[in-house]
């Protein structure tokens, strides 16, 4: 048990453990423990639930009643404005915390994730994963199997991605249900402080006051100017997600995950692919070189190719006998390039916050570019930039990190907040994935951005990687395509980042966001044990191939408050 | 834990970690015995596949960094090669021009094998051209695809390649898809040279093969749009199951299209184990009926489509198909194919929904199928989306007969004529009724005897009474 002699000897992680430990007395079951044998890799957890303003707002949650428990005249303890993954997070936590609690819904519960996005996707993804193997001869054959000319039925697919987005839906609804949370059904409009009306859009008779309250409407798809969606040659992932057709070839405007996610369902089901993208280069948001490989083993094998530094300024969608045409200006100079003729277009070009209808003009609220803008404790600001008392936005509507899992993340936190307990979410801590086949994830900085942060603080960074054909589990697999590449500083150990392509990626980044979430140091989670032979070895061997320079472990970065 | 994987994980200083490629004059080092037939040209030079381990035999071309006609320096990272550890940079050991590379982006090669020619100048490089063609000709390449019979064999009888999709007259605007492009590249296909036949006149990936003279792989995807195979198929290229000998004298006239189509299904048959359930059917009143909807347009093979769709209605098995040897493949909708013979060949345009639409709008589309079969333009959806199969020889007096299954469908019946005959009934009476065989054969991996007896009873019953036949 050569690693807990190692994790456990520095005084300062002793003191501080018993910190964790009188914290996780006050507070029964609220301190996410690691899970890990080591008590002292559960101490860094410190520093996302308590801090020195702690006790400030707890004192504050005081003075505005009792902490639990409907009073004071309100209707409800919490009242949330839509019910997608965020909203949900937000009412689970919320009764946990024994809130008496309502969610709005105008559409269907679940959002955008459940009903037109993370969730369907996945099924027409988990199609194209197996398309994908069925159709690669040279590997079905490496593993000596035969298969004869597989195909598909594309309502089949099709069905399978809406029975699923059904059964999440019902789930969800149940689990809210189950708990206790009313669901109301209508659009929810803020009429003054504390106070929702809702109902069917333009006739909300319902009013309701709450003690506290969460935006969490989420967003729609987003739409450049000059392109006309007709939702059958030019649509966005709304209308893909139904599948209704699989053209030959379809432009893919945007190469962000949504565009590189319906690009691997297309092009497996047998359509040809073309990107266009406004940057420079291909998937801007990931990191370079990740980038890089990526195209290498996502696109150019596939039948796919781009147009890069070029905006789609205008996309008529078929008709009258004509094809889907794109008209493509440079992005600088804005000079006309060429005109694409295809048979459809998907529009990827990002999300737009769904915020319109709030009366957040109600509350002196000005949206930026629709997003509610709000601080690091997800608390709304007015146009004073002043905190508005009892009001949240979690999610896409705030606009901070446009993620299903971040909203849900935001809205515990939230919860947290308003029980009495100051939260502040570590946003550098949540991962994101894409699920292509190989599959990409990632949590924290990218190589650039950790260089450029070091060069303003002044310390060094350090890369390592780990490849994916190395792994015996891999290579069992045949999928032996992929690095995992960790960012770290090493002076401290930190974790700043990492990045995988590779079979399953998306499962494996959780061990990093999980030591970034809580602190843990390169010198400590190199001694966790993984088991052989699976995938996670790449992550272990990405652990060990950091050299952290001063042999001792350093304790948390920053000092701790007890 | 013996077999925990060594780390292999290449510290951010080293990667990419930068191998030298030799690049040696021509001839000196790769293939000595080639160098006879070399004029010298010292100032071409190969870049050859590198050893980037001690285990490596092969490696594959992940991507060039420089393209055919860039300037290079020496040390200037021309390639990156995955090996069997890790993907690295190679750079080159002197100055020039890149004028051929002869493996492509994604291609393996063996180590030692020239992946490139490099000139020195701008003169060399027609010279570096010629060479890179000597070698490509000189080389066995892999062998042509020989034949298969995926490239050669049409699914069932298409017509005569109904005028192949002619070239919008707008079209070609050199438009061409993804995957085209790449295989122009890969081909050195000049795509301005290539005739575009997909949508709107666009070059496909099938131009460009055929452009590159590649025999077209069969395509994976169902692919409904997909052209009508170019190739017209030899008689050779069917699966006989023996070749006799010549008959000394005898007049050899090769299938048409159509007729190896007919072959290869008939051929395809005898590998589903197929039995026959016949039945008798007294006709008298729907000979009534037929009668009574003749001036109406609608035929005796119409009413008999539709009686055996209501039937199957009722009984999906027999309309169901075993594709796979292991399951039942339910069809939606029941589509009756009704065999026709036409000049020197058979075709089965298919009455599509038989169940649903009613007699007179069948006999309209009957009338229509007809027609285009005649003309050999029936599309393939019209001829190849059966579940079931209709054969009537009764117009010929044959009392009865057997069919053999199509691929693809679970049951066929045929119908034989209707003639009157002396029946005895229970109670011993004698009379004389019109009275037709039918008999159908069926797959028995899906359509058990008891199921095609039960069909067939409710088959006659629709027949025996007929009036639900108008409804």
């Amino acid at each position: 048990m050569q690693s807990t002699a190692a994790v456990s000897v520095s005084a300062s992680a002793t003191a501080s453990r018993g910190g964790a430990r009188s914290e996780a007395a006050r507070r029964p079951g609220g301190v996410r423990v690691c899970g890990l044998r080591g008590e002292a890799l559960a101490c860094p957890s410190l520093r996302i639930s308590q801090s020195p303003a702690r006790l400030a707002v707890a004192r504050a949650a005081a003075t505005n009643g009792a902490v639990a428990g409907s009073g004071g005249g309100f209707d409800y303890d919490l009242v949330i404005i839509g019910a997608g993954v965020g909203g949900h997070g937000a009412a689970l936590h919320a009764v946990e915390e024994g809130l008496k609690t309502a969610i709005i819904e105008g559409d269907v519960v679940g959002g955008t994730c459940v009903n037109r996005g993370c969730v369907p996707s996945k099924a027409l993804l988990a199609v194209s994963g197996r398309m994908r193997e069925l159709h690669d001869e040279h590997h079905m054959k490496s593993m000596g199997l035969q298969v004869s000319s597989p195909g598909y039925d594309r309502q089949g697919v099709a069905d399978h991605a809406n029975n699923l987005a059904l059964k999440i839906r019902s789930n969800l609804t149940n689990s809210m249900k189950a708990l206790g949370v009313d669901i109301l059904t209508g659009v929810g409009t803020i009429v003054g402080k504390q106070k929702v009306r809702y109902g069917k859009a333009g006739s909300q008779d319902k009013e309701i006051t709450a003690r506290n309250i969460i935006i969490a409407t989420g967003s729609v798809p987003f739409v450049p100017k000059g392109i006309e969606i007709d939702g059958k040659t030019v649509f966005t992932s709304d209308h893909a997600l139904k599948l209704e057709s699989v053209p030959d070839w379809i432009a893919i405007v945007g190469s962000g995950y949504i565009g590189l996610e319906f690009s691997d369902v297309y092009t497996a089901l047998g359509s040809e692919v073309t990107f266009i993208e406004a940057l420079d280069q291909l998937m801007p948001g990931f990191d370079p070189e990740i980038a890089k490989l990526a195209q290498r083993v996502l696109i150019n094998p596939r039948k796919i190719d781009y147009h890069t530094g070029v905006f789609a300024s205008k996309i008529t969608p078929a008709k009258d006998g004509k094809p889907v045409l794109i008209e493509l200006i440079d992005a600088k100079t804005k000079e006309h390039k060429e005109t694409l003729e295809v048979d459809a277009a998907l529009i990827a070009t990002g999300r737009a916050p769904f915020t319109k209808g709030l009366g957040l003009e109600n509350i002196n609220v000005v949206t930026q570019r629709g997003f509610v803008p709000v601080d690091e404790r997800m608390r709304v600001m007015d146009a004073d930039g002043n905190v508005v008392p009892n009001l949240y936005c979690i999610g896409d509507a705030n606009g901070k990190l446009m993620l299903a899992h971040a909203a849900s993340a935001q809205g515990i936190s939230v919860v947290e907040q308003i029980s009495g307990k100051d939260h502040i979410l570590n946003h550098l801590s949540i991962p994101a994935a894409c699920f292509t086949h190989p599959e990409i994830s990632m949590v924290g900085l990218t190589e650039p951005q950790a260089r450029e942060k070091a060069d303003k603080e002044g310390f060094e960074v350090n890369v390592v990687k780990t490849s994916f054909k190395a792994n015996t589990k891999a290579l069992a697999e045949n999928e032996g395509d992929g690095i995992a590449k960790l960012i770290y500083r090493p002076d401290t150990g930190e974790i700043l980042g990492v990045h995988i392509l590779g079979l399953h990626a998306a499962d494996l980044i959780h061990e990093a966001s999980n030591a970034i979430a809580l602190g843990t140091r390169v010198q400590d989670i190199k001694y966790a044990v993984h088991a052989h032979p699976t995938l996670s070895e790449v992550l272990d061997e990405l652990f060990k191939a950091a050299k952290v320079n001063s042999g001792v472990s350093h304790s948390v970065n920053e000092p701790v408050a007890a | 834990m013996a077999t925990a994987p060594a780390p292999l994980s290449l510290s951010a200083s080293t990667l990419p970690a930068r191998l030298r490629a030799g690049a040696v004059p021509a001839g000196a080092r790769w293939r000595q015995a080639r160098r006879g037939r070399m004029v010298v040209r010292a100032k071409i030079r190969e870049i050859f596949m590198p050893a980037l381990s001690s285990t490596m035999t092969e490696g594959k071309i992940v991507s060039w960094s420089a393209g055919e006609g860039d300037r290079v320096s020496k040390g200037d990272a021309v390639v990156v090669v995955e090996s069997d550890k890790a993907d690295m940079d190679v750079e080159t050991f002197h100055d020039g021009i890149v004028a051929a590379v002869l493996v492509q982006a994604g291609e393996s090669a063996p180590v030692g094998a020239p992946i490139a020619l490099l000139a020195e100048s701008e003169e060399e490089v027609p010279l570096a051209l010629a060479k890179a063609q000597e070698l490509s000709n000189g080389q066995p390449q892999q062998a042509p695809p020989a034949p298969t019979e995926d490239a050669a064999a049409p699914p069932p009888p298409p017509p005569a390649p109904a005028a192949a999709p002619a070239p919008v007259a707008a079209g070609t605007k050199g438009i061409a898809s993804p995957h085209a492009k790449k295989l122009a590249k890969q081909h050195r296909v000049d795509l301005a040279k290539v005739t575009g036949t997909g949508p709107y006149g666009r070059i496909t990936s099938a131009d460009v093969e055929a452009a590159a003279g590649i025999q077209p792989k069969s395509k994976p995807a169902p692919a409904a749009a997909a052209p009508p195979p170019v190739a017209a198929p030899s008689v050779g290229a069917v699966p006989q199951a023996a070749v006799l000998p010549p008959v000394p004298g005898a007049t050899v006239v090769p299938f048409t299209t159509m007729q190896a189509a007919v072959s290869k299904n008939m051929v395809e048959s005898l590998a589903v184990p197929a039995f026959r359930v016949g039945y008798p059917i007294v006709t008298d009143k729907l000979d009534e009926l037929y009668e009574k909807v003749k001036p109406k347009g609608v035929t005796m093979t119409v009413l008999l489509a539709k009686a055996a769709a209501m039937a199957l209605a009722q009984h999906p098995v027999v309309n169901a198909s075993c594709r796979d040897g292991k399951s039942f493949t339910y069809n939606s909708n029941i589509n009756i194919a009704v065999a026709v013979a036409i000049d020197g060949g058979l075709i089965t345009p298919v009455l599509q929904d038989a169940d649903k639409l009613d007699i007179y709008l069948l006999s309209q589309n009957w009338k229509d199928l007809v027609k285009k079969a005649r003309a050999k333009q029936l599309q393939p959806n019209e001829y190849s989306s059966g579940t079931f199969t209709l054969s009537n020889l009764g117009m010929f007096a044959v009392d009865r007969f057997d069919a053999i299954l199509p691929p693809g469908q679970g049951a066929i019946m045929a119908v034989g004529a209707s003639k009157p005959t002396v029946v005895a009934d229970k109670d011993g009476f004698f009379s004389v009724k019109s009275k037709m065989l039918v008999n159908v054969t069926a797959d028995h991996r899906i359509v058990y005897g008891a199921d095609l007896a039960a069909f067939l009873q409710t088959f006659a019953k629709i027949l025996e009474d007929p009036e639900s036949l108008t409804l």
